[in-house]
């Protein structure tokens, strides 16, 4: 029987701020904290208008202090309360590194299952917008070697919408990453009411049989633009969007690539000890008698930021036709 | 540059990652014989393949160092080519070497994981496959088009949904056998005929000399060194049997080595009782048993398994009254003793007289590129002969 539900189309921001609304709707704990969340709304305004209809108690403006951002969290978590941190962007993280890695996430082991740490740690990440040194950075892989720890980057707004909903249901830590150079670039239908997509699920974007893309966040709207290009050119590309980079959706890789054989990994942190690599070594351990041909990482460059300089971004981006080319060199292999 | 001579050493080349030795099948090249870079020159055998080597430089054979049949490890020295005529001669290193598989192989070019799996799952020979991919890669869907190619007819699908069961690893007994079944089937045309023989006598001889001979030899007497012995006989009357098809000609063994077909649990062993022809009845009895005891006990070498010019399976063994076996790679014919029963023969023709006979069928499998039907029926009828005419009395 078929559902229909009705859809709004939106862009990014607008999904992550409806979700941000429905939750502190429906649920008075959750709480949201973070560095010019209230008064100023959110430097990219997802949460104008939120302190006048709910409140300084549960719309918390912090100081510049991301430690105790994530640190109240995990304390507010622990007691029950269902907090929602933001770090204004990705590059302020790492005073927080101890707060996520060493508390958060440990510590429904350290409770011994007396506590948990119901939370989200949402940040924007990633390049392309000219943010340069401290705007730009992908922290994925700093954080994805955590056991205890969950990493969401979906790409398209259906995919925050319930995702962001079941992580805030979630009962652990989970890092919540929204690639910035989506925010207002991608628009898509959104269902109405209440929708949620399980953790660890990755989706198939685009199916096709002559080769593998895996990426997550902006990319994922890159490896399209270039598997449509090439489908043109008669080779058959599927695109697979993880969504969860932790847990990882290991079925869906390996049935893709058991079907097509060959992979291109692509993602904008840098390629040495990035998802791609662990990735390839999943795919060598249990696909190896699959695999027609090398596993092909495209990847941001191994330079500690990306360059302000236009030429610099956009060689640090990776466009549509440089992974079209990947695509064609792959399939001709 | 000491010397105007100038040589390159070969050494027996890795045909496999598990293999440790190779046996020399033929040479092709001669002392004396000039050769080119990449002309095979020696045809080498191990347990899992047979293969033609080509030479790693042009020059002159100088020295074979194995003989044919010999059985050398991988990167023992087995040739010496003389390099100094050879054009580009100062450019080949002294002692340039084919211990390599890869050097040895010459043209064998590197697949990908996939592709050597579907290649062994669909039995497709890489080596004459041509590539589509960079460089002339052979692909993964090469594999496929090609195993699609040649699964001539499919089968008549009823349902698209598989039907329900498990599927049994291969074993690595099963997959060589597999491979060869696949191999002999793909690549020799074979015919097949019977004969009819009447077992009474060599029966009833059996019989009269069992005891003596299992107390004298501790072997036990079966129906099979008989059979042999007939084989060993017509083969002398009719030695096309005893050939190899190659692509140069017809090769004629001058020894007779009969492969015995032993069935085991899930394996399938022909160990090669040597020189056939030059052995007793006794003997023949006493190897065979020997051979067929040690591959039940899975003591056999390399040596055993290779080397038949022919083979014999005694279908009857296991209750088949007439089979159509599968050639073994190599050899021009398979011969078959099936189920010995008993049953009424007219035994004289003049006066129609019926008695009743243990009677047995002979089949044999052949290799029609060697040899036609009237040979094949001419050595058949020579072993029924020698078989009926075995005497019911006497000793061995």
């Amino acid at each position: 029987m078929a559902v229909s539900v009705s859809t709004t189309v939106m862009n990014n921001v607008e999904a992550v701020r409806t979700t941000l609304y429905d939750a502190l709707k429906t649920d008075p704990n959750v709480i949201l904290l973070g560095e010019d969340i209230g008064a100023r709304g959110n430097v990219f305004l997802i949460t104008k208008g939120f302190l006048e209809e709910f409140g300084p108690q549960r719309i918390v403006d912090t100081p510049l202090a991301e430690g105790a951002i994530v640190g109240v969290a995990v304390g507010m978590a622990m007691e029950g309360l269902r907090p929602i941190a933001e770090i204004q962007f990705a590059d302020f993280i790492y005073p927080a590194f101890n707060q996520i890695v060493g508390e958060a996430a440990k510590t429904r082991y350290r409770s011994n299952g007396d506590y948990t740490c119901p939370m989200v740690i949402r940040t924007p990440y990633g390049g392309g917008v000219r943010g340069a040194l401290s705007h730009s950075v992908s922290i994925e892989a700093l954080f994805y070697h955590v056991p205890g720890l969950k990493i969401v980057a979906p790409s398209t707004p259906a995919d925050i919408k319930g995702l962001l909903t079941t992580a805030i249901e979630d009962p652990d830590p989970v890092l919540f990453l929204e690639h910035k150079k989506t925010y207002r670039l991608i628009k898509g239908e959104v269902p109405q009411g209440r929708y949620t997509i399980p953790l660890g699920k990755a989706d198939v974007k685009k199916p096709g049989n002559g080769l593998t893309v895996i990426s997550y966040g902006y990319y994922i709207h890159q490896a399209l633009e270039a598997a449509h290009a090439l489908e043109a050119e008669g080779v058959s590309v599927e695109v697979i969007d993880l969504r969860s980079i932790r847990p990882m959706d290991k079925t869906t890789i390996l049935e893709s690539v058991k079907k097509t054989r060959k992979v291109l990994i692509v993602h904008e942190d840098n390629k040495f000890g990035g998802i791609g690599a662990e990735i390839s070594a999943m795919l060598v351990e249990d696909a190896f008698f699959d695999l027609d041909a090398p596993i092909r990482r495209l990847c941001g460059p191994d330079v500690p930021p990306m360059g302000y300089a236009h030429t610099l971004e956009s060689e640090y981006m990776i466009s549509s036709d440089r992974m079209a080319q990947a695509m064609r060199e792959l399939a001709k292999f | 540059m000491q010397s105007k001579t100038r040589e390159a050493t070969v050494t027996m080349p890795q045909l496999g990652e598990t293999v440790t030795e190779g046996t020399v099948a033929q040479w092709l090249k001669h002392p004396g014989d000039s050769v080119e870079k990449y002309e095979p020159f020696v045809e080498v055998s191990t347990d899992k393949v047979n293969a033609e080597i080509p030479a790693p430089v042009s020059g002159r054979i100088r020295e074979l160092l194995v003989k044919e049949g010999q059985t050398v490890p991988t990167g023992a020295p087995i040739a010496i080519i003389d390099t100094s005529d050879a054009p580009g001669a100062e450019a080949i290193a002294p002692t340039e070497s084919a211990g390599n598989g890869q050097n040895a192989q010459g043209a064998e070019r590197r697949v990908s994981p996939a592709v050597r799996r579907l290649a062994r799952e669909h039995s497709v020979d890489l080596v004459k496959l041509a590539g589509t991919g960079s460089g002339g890669r052979v692909t993964a869907k090469d594999v496929l088009a090609a195993a699609h190619v040649a699964r001539a007819a499919p089968a008549p699908r009823t349902s698209k949904a598989p039907v329900a069961g498990e599927t049994i690893p291969f074993s690595h007994a099963r997959r060589i056998i597999a491979q060869r079944m696949v191999e002999s089937k793909r690549t020799v045309p074979h015919a097949w005929t019977m004969v009819e023989v009447d077992m009474t006598n060599a029966i009833r001889r059996r019989t009269a000399v069992r005891a003596a001979f299992e107390r004298d030899h501790g072997v036990r007497l079966t129906l099979l060194p008989f059979f042999m012995y007939a084989v060993v006989e017509a083969l002398h009357e009719y030695p096309l049997v005893n050939a190899r098809y190659t692509d140069e000609g017809i090769y004629v063994h001058k020894e007779v080595n009969i492969g015995i077909a032993v069935a085991l649990q899930d394996n399938l062993l022909v160990p090669v009782l040597r020189r056939a022809e030059q052995r007793s009845l006794v003997d023949l009895a006493i190897g065979a048993d020997n051979l067929i005891e040690r591959a039940r006990s899975s003591k056999l070498t390399a040596d055993d398994l290779a080397g038949g010019t022919i083979t014999v399976n005694n279908t009857g063994a296991i209750g088949s009254l007439a089979s159509a076996p599968i050639i073994f790679g190599g050899q021009t014919a398979i011969v078959t003793m099936e189920t010995i029963f008993k049953r009424p023969v007219v035994v004289d023709d003049e006066n129609d007289a019926i008695a009743v006979r243990s009677m047995m069928n002979v089949c044999t499998s052949f290799d029609h590129r060697v040899l036609d039907g009237v040979t094949i029926c001419s050595f058949l009828n020579e072993i029924k002969r020698r078989l009926e005419a075995i005497s019911p009395t006497g000793p061995l």
